[in-house]
């Protein structure tokens, strides 16, 4: 289980570029993952691997394509300094956790990586880092199951209700 | 404490105080899918149990970013939805009316104090129209089509106090180039950006677009303009209903506001590879350009091809230059056809395309080869963003765009 890493900014033209977006498998998908940005990615990438970006990972288009071609490969975990609005509600409606890391630039591209959700750390080569716990309503939805499973188990919608962040 | 107008539009809905940071289930006045999103939200909406959607009359759907379609996929999707919108009486203006955004606002899909949800990021453009709009992916879109809500959380807002008189040759597209390098490229993530002052008071509703078109480019959730006496005019004959007061408290609490005055405002350039990186043109005068795109929603109306033309004069564009001319909409293009510009363009030199996204989809048509220079009045210039990923974007106004692609070079507005 190795890190993919990236940098800032990464933006979903990157993480799925436009001309493949015809597609909807995540397996087709994850063939032309990072296309053009790092081609080696989609050739070499495994099943529990976890990409690492730094601020503002998945900026940019609100294509679903993009967390769906790194499920697609075997990718469940992002990290990152911070993520885009989109991008990390995407993610977590598709099955991939975003999970926060403020020292995420710490981590190492190829560094051996395990994450420990319930105790809040991710460990990168022999070293603890301090994640950020998901947000209250978030986390409901990844204990569904997804959003889908979320939305089969509800008779009629709580409208109005409110939840903490 | 008062309330931002964000918060004003929750509260409204949901029938009590809803502030920034809460989280609420919401319900949503109108949806929109196109060709790239839009099969994916009818397949989760499917998963989710969905057999008739929430309202059919508050759904639209198109085809933008590959029509007429490019690839046998392409017509598949297209034929997909096709039947969705036959079978659950959905309105769909198919390959016919043009980009999402531009046909939302106007046909009347958005207007002021609404929440309206789109399957693209640039949705926050309705924000022109004083309504709270925002981009979502396909699955959240799957269960506002079965539920008509939608979890939100609301967002503080940033105040954008915009003043001045823009000179001559530099406006909105200017202005919010310069504010998305104020703010960064993750500078308003969460949050919505409310543009105010006098400047945007006088700024017309296409202007207005430009400039809540771009909130996203800074992360933002939203961009909103408090609607007035140029906003309710543009609901005319969209919407029949009577216009009512919507605007910030004095008192709202604001994440921060920040002051852009405009009187001395160079046109502005953003370089590759993101958007937040604007400068003065004179920083980059004279960078070789191969295409040059004017169209897009973010600057793909009359006004904004209006404004070309007016560079344009009695010149000829750079026959070494590939322009690509593409009104947003069918609306526009016959307001820019019966205005004799399509004529004026094509003479020029330009190819004037069907209302669609254009280059700016990075993979329907006009795509560049490494090493290829665009400079493009559309709002990303992500590495790849028009075709390959050795080529570069740089993002301008309409009025840079058409100097440069007189020049071949790209060219201050104010000096040809």
């Amino acid at each position: 289980m190795r890190v993919w890493k990236f940098g800032d900014d990464i933006d979903t033209d990157a993480i799925i570029p436009g001309r493949f977006l015809t597609i909807y498998d995540p397996r087709e998908l994850a063939k032309h993952a990072f296309e053009g940005t790092r081609d080696e990615y989609a050739k070499k990438v495994k099943e529990g691997d976890i990409v690492v970006g730094g601020r503002n990972f998945g900026c940019g288009s609100s294509r679903e394509h993009a967390p769906l071609a790194l499920v697609g490969g075997g990718v469940s975990v992002v990290v990152a300094r911070s993520f885009a609005r989109i991008f990390f509600r995407n993610s977590v409606n598709v099955g991939v956790l975003p999970v926060v890391c403020r020292d995420a630039d710490k981590i190492a591209d190829g560094a051996k990586i395990t994450l420990n959700s319930k105790k809040g750390f991710i460990e990168a080569d022999g070293k603890r880092f301090r994640i950020e716990p998901v947000p209250e309503f978030m986390q409901g939805i990844i204990d569904a199951g997804g959003l889908v499973a979320y939305a089969k188990s509800l008779k009629e919608v709580p409208l109005c209700t409110k939840s903490q962040r | 404490m008062g309330a931002t107008i964000v918060e004003k539009i929750f509260s409204k809905k949901c029938g009590g105080d809803i502030r920034a940071g809460e989280v609420v289930m919401a319900p949503v006045d109108g949806a929109m899918i196109h060709d790239i999103t839009g099969p994916l939200a009818i397949q989760k909406f499917y998963e989710m149990g969905g057999s008739k959607v929430f309202n059919p009359e508050h759904i639209i759907l198109l085809f933008d970013h590959q029509v007429p379609a490019d690839s046998i996929p392409a017509a598949e999707n297209h034929v997909y939805m096709r039947k969705f919108a036959a079978e659950q009486h959905i309105h769909n203006y198919d390959i016919n009316e043009g980009v999402c955004h531009q046909v939302v606002l106007e046909k009347g899909r958005a207007a002021p104090g609404e929440i309206i949800v789109g399957a693209d990021s640039h949705t926050c453009m309705y924000g022109a129209a004083g309504a709270f709009a925002t981009g979502i992916g396909s699955t959240d879109m799957g269960f506002v089509l079965k539920f008509g809500a939608l979890y939100f959380k609301v967002p503080e807002t940033i105040r954008a106090e915009v003043s001045g008189t823009f000179p001559k040759r530099v406006g909105a597209k200017d202005l919010i180039l310069s504010i998305a390098a104020d703010i960064g490229a993750d500078g308003a993530t969460y949050q919505a950006i409310e543009f105010a002052g006098k400047t945007i008071s006088n700024l017309d509703m296409p202007g207005r677009m430009t400039c809540c078109n771009m909130a996203i480019e800074m992360g933002a959730k939203a961009g909103i303009v408090a609607p007035d006496k140029i906003t309710w005019e543009y609901m005319k004959g969209r919407r029949t209903m009577k216009p009512f007061p919507l605007e910030s408290d004095n008192d709202a609490s604001y994440v921060t506001k920040r002051s852009y005055p405009v009187s001395d405002m160079e046109p502005q350039v953003a370089v590759p590879h993101n958007v937040d990186t604007g400068v003065p043109v004179s920083k980059v005068a004279g960078t070789h350009i191969d295409q040059v795109f004017i169209g897009s929603c973010t600057n793909g109306r009359f006004e904004d091809l209006d404004e070309a033309a007016e560079v344009l004069g009695k010149k000829k564009f750079n026959s070494k230059v590939r322009v690509i001319i593409i009104p947003a909409s069918r609306d526009e293009y016959l307001k820019t056809l019966k205005a004799g510009l399509i004529e004026k363009f094509v003479k020029a030199g330009a190819l004037v395309e069907a209302p669609c996204c254009g280059p700016c989809m990075g993979g329907a048509f006009g795509l560049l080869a490494p090493g290829e220079v665009s400079l493009s009045t559309s709002n990303r210039n992500f590495k790849g963003r028009q075709g390959s990923t050795e080529g570069k974007v740089y993002l301008c106004s309409p009025a840079t765009a058409a100097a440069s692609a007189i020049t071949g070079v790209i060219t201050d507005p104010r000096e040809v």
